[in-house]
């Protein structure tokens, strides 16, 4: 097996494909969107409960690949009760470090448990999977229905 | 008449990208339904044509210019002649089956399509064959019904007996799924059709590269292919049409070389085929599909269905073992295609780790998203056959699914 293999599908990635967190509907949620690759045909809801400028709870329902899957589980352990300000700081990073081209020997320090994400950036036909939940949060934090990555 | 034994070690030769390596394995090309690769015919023939012969056409009155028309029309007479067409002028260069098909969605459909006129498609069509007849649809008041497909992804014969009815005035269909490999009875399909006077298309995308196609044995009114599924390039297609329905249809697109006198009060137009190519033609594209085509026609047709079949039936076999895969494709008439899913692993992350070792395979809903949704899946991975894929190309894919199923365990 590859490293750049071993690198996309870490331990952490497919635990979380295989268990995804918070995966379910939230009926009592104040927003929601849902993000889609026309292109590949991943879909996937986010539903948040926004409270005093606070993510209160959040969720995720689709379906898609291990990458996607497991990109959007790790966000919603991330960004659960972090203030609006700390969930752009945490996208930032996201965006950062699947653009990066360079290793950091800092990534976990830096990144925390996003870095799990890092080995995506040597796949850029998967960038937009590990990206697609993050622009459905996005979508439903602007009050959007939905957005597709084709969009963009 | 062909004469080259149809030997595979001795076909990858003229294939100059099938010795090229990714990330130092041996590249494993099996995504021959989006895309085939090109023999060095063709690639000479491109460098050739801009090297000694490129000029417009139709127009100047110089050397290269007659050159340029020269073979332009060569390339025209080549397609007709492996359709099988009565004449030349029944061949219209596109860009692609999906414009052939678009062309004759809006040409044919805005003089004959009526409200409460049925449009006949499958359940297996691909979206250039649905989208446009939707378009259309939704202009003139048209109705869309869909033949469904049986539990092995084949047609409903019944059903299609069912739905063809005196609304109906035109059947398009696909030769070959994209998708499945399924091989539709369209022969037989097709002459049901004309006994009901429907209009008929073929879509011919998978179908001309792996069966060829003989438009007045099958007796389409309309046929459509594209020049880079049959070894040609990107950019050049094939619309084949009925001389009198296409003569009564109206311009596709307006401009240069389809008019015969213009003026701001009134504009003639060209006969066929020139009525139907507005602008500058894709030149070199038309030459270069003329010399896939007669690099194809070196072997026996017989010879290449026979290697593809073998390598289809060995493949289905090899795969069929592999714990957790489930095979989509099932049909009794099949060819070229198998598409499947492993248990647990995303089609996407299959494509990934394929690639990693030199194996090119389509994942996705192969832009057939209605099928898709009688599979019951989102997507599927995809592995398709040409005439230069090999038993060991096979053996090659069946470990690298294997390889992604323990990644994943």
């Amino acid at each position: 097996m590859s490293d750049d293999l071993e690198d996309l599908y870490q331990d952490i990635i497919l635990d979380h494909n295989r268990r995804p967190r918070n995966s379910h509907e939230m009926v009592d949620s104040t927003h929601n969107a849902e993000g889609v690759n026309p292109l590949c045909g991943d879909e996937i809801t986010v539903y948040l409960k926004l409270l005093d400028e606070k993510i209160e709870d959040i969720s995720f329902k689709g379906q898609g690949c291990a990458i996607s899957q497991a990109s959007a589980s790790l966000m919603t352990e991330i960004i659960k009760g972090l203030s609006l300000p700390d969930v752009r700081k945490q996208s930032d990073i996201l965006q950062k470090l699947l653009i990066t081209d360079e290793d950091n020997p800092n990534a976990l320090f830096e990144y925390g448990n996003l870095a799990a994400l890092s080995g995506v950036r040597k796949f850029p036909a998967r960038i937009k999977c590990a990206s697609l939940a993050w622009h459905a949060l996005e979508a439903a934090l602007q009050g959007k229905t939905s957005i597709t990555t084709e969009d963009e | 008449m062909p004469d080259t034994p149809f030997e595979v070690e001795v076909v990858r030769r003229d294939f100059p990208i099938l010795a090229t390596q990714v990330r130092e394995k041996k590249l494993c090309y099996l995504d021959n339904a989006a895309s085939t690769q090109k023999p060095r015919a063709v690639i000479d023939r491109l460098q050739e044509f801009y090297s000694r012969e490129n000029a417009n056409i139709h127009r100047g009155v110089h050397h290269l210019g007659e050159l340029a028309t020269d073979a332009y029309h060569d390339a025209r007479k080549t397609v007709a002649k492996f359709l099988n067409a009565k004449s030349d002028k029944q061949v219209i260069f596109t860009r692609g089956t999906t414009e052939s098909i678009n062309l004759v969605a809006t040409s044919w459909g805005r003089a004959n399509l009526q409200k409460g006129d049925q449009i006949l498609l499958t359940a297996m069509e691909h979206h250039a064959n649905i989208v446009p007849w939707q378009l259309i649809a939704e202009q003139t008041g048209a109705v869309i019904k869909v033949i469904p497909t049986n539990d092995r992804a084949e047609l409903d014969l019944d059903a299609y007996d069912q739905l063809l009815g005196e609304h109906t005035r035109i059947l398009a269909i696909c030769h070959i799924s994209n998708s499945l490999g399924t091989l539709n009875p369209i022969k037989e399909i097709i002459a049901k059709a004309k006994a009901m006077g429907v209009t008929t298309l073929v879509d011919g995308a998978q179908g001309a590269p792996h069966l060829g196609a003989d438009v007045q044995d099958l007796n389409c009114d309309f046929y459509a292919f594209s020049g880079h599924k049959i070894y040609g390039p990107t950019g050049i297609g094939i619309l084949y049409g009925n001389q009198e329905i296409m003569e009564n249809m109206p311009p596709y697109q307006g401009g240069g070389d389809m008019i015969q006198r213009v003026s701001f009060e009134k504009t003639t137009y060209k006969g066929l085929p020139e009525r139907f190519e507005a602008g500058t033609p894709n030149i070199a594209g038309a030459a270069g599909l003329a010399a896939a085509i007669k690099y194809l026609g070196q072997f026996n047709q017989a010879d290449i269905k026979a290697h593809e079949s073998a390598l289809l039936e060995y493949a289905l076999g090899q795969l069929e073992d592999i714990d957790g895969i489930t095979l989509y494709t099932k049909a009794v008439a099949r060819t070229g295609v198998v598409s499947f899913n492993l248990e647990g692993v995303h089609a996407h992350d299959i494509a990934t780790i394929l690639d990693r070792e030199g194996v090119a395979i389509r994942a996705g809903n192969h832009c057939t998203q209605p099928l898709m949704k009688t599979l019951g899946v989102p997507a599927t991975a995809r592995t398709s056959f040409a005439l230069y894929n090999t038993k060991e190309e096979i053996d090659t894919l069946a470990a690298s699914i294997i390889k992604a199923r323990q990644l994943f365990k």
